[in-house]
């Protein structure tokens, strides 16, 4: 085998072969020179690791604040919303204080609907105790309640015939400015436990628009502006019925 | 799908950024920094990460890339007049019988390659990456990579020891 330069580099690196680094042993054996300089390289790396291994076991504050344009895009699974979803806020107040820079953007940027409805659905559906602030035998309280803070006439649709039944609902902040209005969140449920989540926020732009389809994982959400008025529906069962599901919400809310 | 690391995986890679960003710039503020705006680029990136490949090593090219905007903005300095905090910092650290004052030649040599060598040196000598994945990295040919290792290790030598016999480094042990 005829020795290179950059076969003494990969012995000094650990990448050649066995055969290759007995070749580059014999080489050296007879070549003093080389010799001092291969056993240099590896005094080299050696110090560059005594010199900087220190810093891996360094305590740090570094962490990853992810920011309303972040959460926009990219691939979701659902352990990653819960953790995301609890990311978010402690990242954000956290951002306040730490990394003022990068506060602006998560502020600016609104968490676009079927976002805001995944991570709603992931933090809140798993719950047993507490899916809901305010439950369904005080519908009618929900309802005016809702409507009040989030200043628009709202209704829960009435998803009985498909098997889902209200099990109540609750305020969430607005995923955009302060400032802006809150948002409503209702959850249904059927006999077999499955739960659906109903979001509903303002929307800039008032027009309508045809539903769209967003899989986030398990999760899928049909969602579609009305009005002034944004709805998401999140659940984790099939296209075609959340579609159906979707559809009949639709019809409820527009008789 | 692509993009598909967590924000927990990223965090584990946190420690491995740090050092590579320390020895890199020399300056612990200074890679802090830099630490923290990669980590913000590539969470905002994650969808350009490529499934199969070494995550790792995709987090050194963003790193390499926010580097490189930051020296061009000024934002990193990237000369000899912030190494006595740096090193001040460093090699008290180390330990040892008296490598103080090697391991000291040894920061005080690195920051003196050009930026492009010293980039190879340790992302090879110190991260271990393979030359291939240098050169992803840095995105060059594997022959620069080989080129600017071959040319940093020697001039490496050079400052440490005026001779060429490399005894001085010899006493890191």
């Amino acid at each position: 085998m005829n020795v290179s330069h950059d076969h003494l580099h990969a012995y000094v690196d650990g990448a050649l072969s066995e055969d290759e680094r007995r070749a580059v042993d014999d080489y050296l054996a007879h070549r003093p020179e080389e010799a001092a300089r291969v056993r240099a390289w590896r005094a080299q790396n050696a110090g560059l690791h005594e010199l900087f291994d220190p810093v891996l076991s360094e305590p740090h504050s570094l962490t990853v604040t992810p920011t309303a344009k972040s959460l926009a895009h990219g691939a979701w699974s659902t352990p990653q919303w819960v953790a995301l979803a609890a990311t978010l806020l402690l990242g954000v107040s956290l951002g306040f204080i730490a990394r003022g820079a990068y506060v602006p953007l998560a502020l600016r940027m609104r968490v676009p609907i079927a976002q805001q409805a995944a991570l709603a659905h992931a933090a809140y559906v798993p719950e047993v105790r507490h899916p809901v602030e305010v439950g369904a035998s005080e519908e009618q309280h929900l309802v005016a309640w809702l409507s009040k803070r989030l200043a628009a006439s709202l209704r829960a649709p009435d998803l009985n015939s498909a098997g889902f039944h209200l099990l109540g609902g609750r305020l969430l902040p607005a995923a955009g400015e302060v400032g802006d209005a809150p948002v409503a969140l209702l959850m249904y449920e059927n006999a077999q436990g499955r739960r659906l989540s109903l979001l509903v926020r303002h929307e800039a732009s008032s027009r309508e628009t045809a539903f769209q389809f967003s899989q986030r994982g398990a999760t899928g959400v049909f969602y579609w502006i009305d009005g002034s008025l944004g709805y998401a529906l999140a659940g984790d069962v099939d296209h075609e019925e959340l579609a159906s599901l979707a559809q009949l919400v639709y019809r409820q809310l527009n008789p | 799908m692509t993009g598909g690391f967590t924000i927990e995986q990223l965090q584990a890679q946190v420690p491995r950024l740090r050092r590579y960003a320390r020895a890199l710039t020399g300056n612990r503020d200074a890679a802090d920094d830099l630490t923290q705006d990669t980590l913000e680029r590539a969470w905002n990136k994650r969808h350009l990460w490529q499934l199969e490949s070494n995550l790792r090593a995709w987090l050194f090219a963003v790193m390499h890339n926010v580097y490189i905007n930051g020296v061009k903005r000024g934002r990193v300095m990237d000369s000899l007049d912030n190494l006595p905090q740096g090193i001040a910092e460093a090699a008290p650290a180390a330990g040892g019988a008296d490598p103080g004052a090697t391991l000291h030649d040894l920061q005080v040599a690195l920051v003196r390659l050009p930026a492009e060598q010293r980039a190879v040196l340790l992302l090879v000598g110190l991260e271990q990456l393979s030359y291939a994945e240098a050169a992803q990295v840095l995105a060059v040919p594997i022959g620069t990579v080989m080129s600017r290792l071959s040319r940093g290790r020697d001039r490496l030598r050079q400052l440490l020891d005026g001779d060429n016999d490399g005894g001085h480094l010899r006493r890191i042990k």
